[in-house]
């Protein structure tokens, strides 16, 4: 009887935060989603005239599209895969190493975040112009990769000093070389961590849009940039919306993926160490 | 299998003597306890021999050979650690078959000894599970495992039961004990709990701030503790201080036999060698009585506000505030942290008696 009542007791509160919830993050969506699929939609009216996929095969049918799709893809694969490499090693060093101005060096990467990025990219570009790295792939990809250092340094050195060392002594304990501990206990145990934090670097570059106009342009045109010139230029909602719901989809099989490699904790334990 | 040589062996961290000339030999297949309090130096010197932390001096030899210097890979020891120290990303079978895969063993092989190894720690058909679907007690079982399948020469364990309750403790205890008399192996293993050590431990080597208080069997070191620490950290003690004077010591209104220069002095008494009897008048009483069962623990303060505790048979009949003699069967008076004089069962039992007859 006392469990009916209280299984019958209504949540206002959920209730509320489900309805500002879903209004905030569904409704943006939902009005962006429509727009990509009308054809004619008329002020007053509150429901599109005429739906269709009309601006999908005119938005398609550009060559630039398809480019900046492909070299967006590349760009962002390259940026995560160099970051890796550069910095999971370092992030392991300072995890588990002691050295002169270790402090210094691991805080001056917060430091690079607090500066207004604009003002820092074009200072870059300048150094950039006389390299003659303005307009290359490689110039993006550098430029790129000055932003991921904080999420692929911080996160995996929370993940490395997250794995119990005495995990590390018993392998080599039983016969485990360094670097066999390191291949064989350190980073299956930081996994899942890491994965956040190169899907983070991933999706966060692909949506880059600074650093990728200011050195890209105008030879390098990635999706966001491309999306921003269409928005900018042309009257036509629709072409905007297409190339949104374009975006949307490597971020969300990105998500899909996520959800099977990370364990709810690990994100925390990245950040909270 | 297997001789260990520690020889004058010091590690500094810093300015700071964790180890200070620590020497101890290790026979074949015996099994020794470093016991000592939080901080006395038993886990670094465990360390040391499995190749954790290097000795700032000294030699550490194994079959004659020395392996100071050597990575933990390279050492014939196996270590079993406080925490358990399982990989949670292998299942049971992988934990212990990991050393073995290192050693480029056949695969079938691997299999044969993982599965005789977990029959030996109670837990067949375990293999396939993963850690985290084991009790802490199993865990720990097949962190041993992990270390046994490995055949090491020495065998050593780091607090391993610490984390487990009092029960589970002592039914692994009595197991390890078991499986290290029976395969022979010569082990290690370092605890905080006089308990654990006296039930497993072929000798003692109780520690203190880094360095040996004593060596000893555990019913020697019982029974004969060489310096006051010992005394007061193996079983219960009493410690009265004293003054010596013409042969004789007194303190907290008791006179014992102690021929011994004149000076301060300890007086160490075991509960069970400390005999209660009742007294009309006095200055000694007791503040509280607590049955146990097997036996009963009286709380007695002496003269001079000492309290002390004897062990008396149950149903003893003694009360609170009840005016009794404290009368010392067994003494050891300690001067200078060693033992000044100790008595044998002959030379207390006259010195029970007068007092006896003067009352």
């Amino acid at each position: 009887m006392a469990q009916q009542l209280a299984s019958r007791r209504i949540d206002w509160v959920g209730i509320f935060f489900a309805v500002v919830l879903t209004i905030v993050i569904i409704f943006p969506l939902i009005v962006v989603g429509t727009w990509a699929f009308t054809n004619v939609w008329r002020w007053p009216s509150v429901v599109p005239q005429e739906m269709g996929l009309r601006y999908w095969n005119m938005t398609l049918a550009r060559q630039d599209v398809w480019t900046s799709i492909t070299l967006s893809i590349s760009l962002a694969t390259m940026v995560t895969f160099l970051s890796a490499v550069i910095c999971l090693p370092a992030a392991y060093a300072f995890a588990r190493l002691d050295f002169p101005g270790r402090n210094v060096l691991f805080f001056s990467f917060l430091v690079g975040q607090a500066f207004p990025k604009f003002g820092l990219l074009v200072a870059i570009a300048g150094i950039f112009l006389q390299l003659n790295l303005i307009g290359t792939f490689w110039g993006v990809v550098l430029i790129q990769l000055v932003g991921t250092l904080l999420f692929m340094i911080w996160i995996p050195v929370a993940a490395f000093q997250g794995v119990d060392r005495r995990m590390e002594e018993s392998a080599r304990d039983v016969g485990a070389s360094p670097l066999r501990v390191f291949w064989s206990i350190t980073l299956p145990q930081a996994g899942p961590t890491i994965a956040a934090a190169v899907l983070l670097t991933f999706v966060n570059t692909f949506y880059e849009t600074e650093g990728a106009w200011l050195i890209g342009a105008p030879a390098i045109r990635t999706m966001p940039v491309l999306m921003i010139s269409f928005i900018n230029n042309q009257p036509v909602i629709q072409y905007g919306a297409v190339l949104s719901v374009l975006l949307w989809v490597p971020s969300f099989f990105a998500l899909l993926f996520a959800r099977r490699v990370i364990n709810s904790g690990s994100f925390a334990r990245g950040f909270g160490g | 299998m297997a001789r260990l040589q520690i020889d004058g062996v010091t590690k500094l961290f810093g300015s700071v003597k964790a180890v200070d000339t620590f020497a101890l030999e290790v026979g074949d297949g015996e099994m020794v306890c470093l016991l000592g309090p939080s901080g006395s130096g038993k886990s670094t010197v465990l360390r040391m021999i499995g190749g954790f932390e290097t000795p700032s001096s000294g030699v550490i030899r194994i079959d004659g050979e020395d392996v100071t210097r050597g990575a933990p890979e390279r050492r014939p020891t196996t270590m079993v650690f406080q925490s358990h120290a399982l990989w949670s990303h292998m299942t049971v079978a992988g934990n212990i078959g990991f050393g073995l895969k290192l050693r480029r063993l056949p695969r079938a092989v691997i299999r044969e000894k993982v599965e005789n190894v977990l029959e030996l720690v109670g837990l067949k058909g375990y293999g396939k599970r993963q850690t985290h679907q084991l009790s802490g007690g199993q865990q720990q079982r097949v962190a041993l495992a992990r270390s046994l399948v490995l055949e090491p020469k020495i065998l050593l364990l780091d607090e391993p039961f610490a984390s487990l309750d009092q029960h589970l403790r002592e039914r692994l205890r009595e197991e390890v004990r078991d499986i290290q008399q029976r395969l022979n192996i010569t082990a290690l293993f370092v605890t905080h709990g006089q308990d654990e050590a006296l039930a497993l431990a072929d000798r003692i080597v109780v520690m203190r701030d880094g360095h040996i208080e004593q060596i000893d069997r555990p019913d020697q070191l019982y029974r004969e503790p060489q310096t006051p620490f010992v005394a007061g950290f193996i079983g219960t003690m009493n410690m009265i201080l004293g003054e010596v004077s013409n042969g004789a010591f007194k303190g907290a209104g008791i006179t014992l036999q102690a021929p011994i220069a004149d000076g301060a002095a300890t007086l160490a008494v075991r509960p069970e060698a400390l005999e209660l009897k009742p007294k009309a008048t006095g200055d000694a009483h007791i503040h509280r009585a607590v049955d146990f069962g097997t036996h009963a623990i009286v709380d007695v303060i002496l003269p001079g506000d000492v309290r002390v505790k004897a062990m008396v048979p149950p149903m003893h009949g003694f009360t609170a505030d009840q005016k009794v003699e404290a009368v010392p069967q067994q003494y050891t008076i300690y001067r200078d942290n060693k033992v000044g004089y100790r008595s044998t069962q002959e030379s207390a039992a006259p010195a029970a008696k007068s007092l006896a007859d003067a009352e």
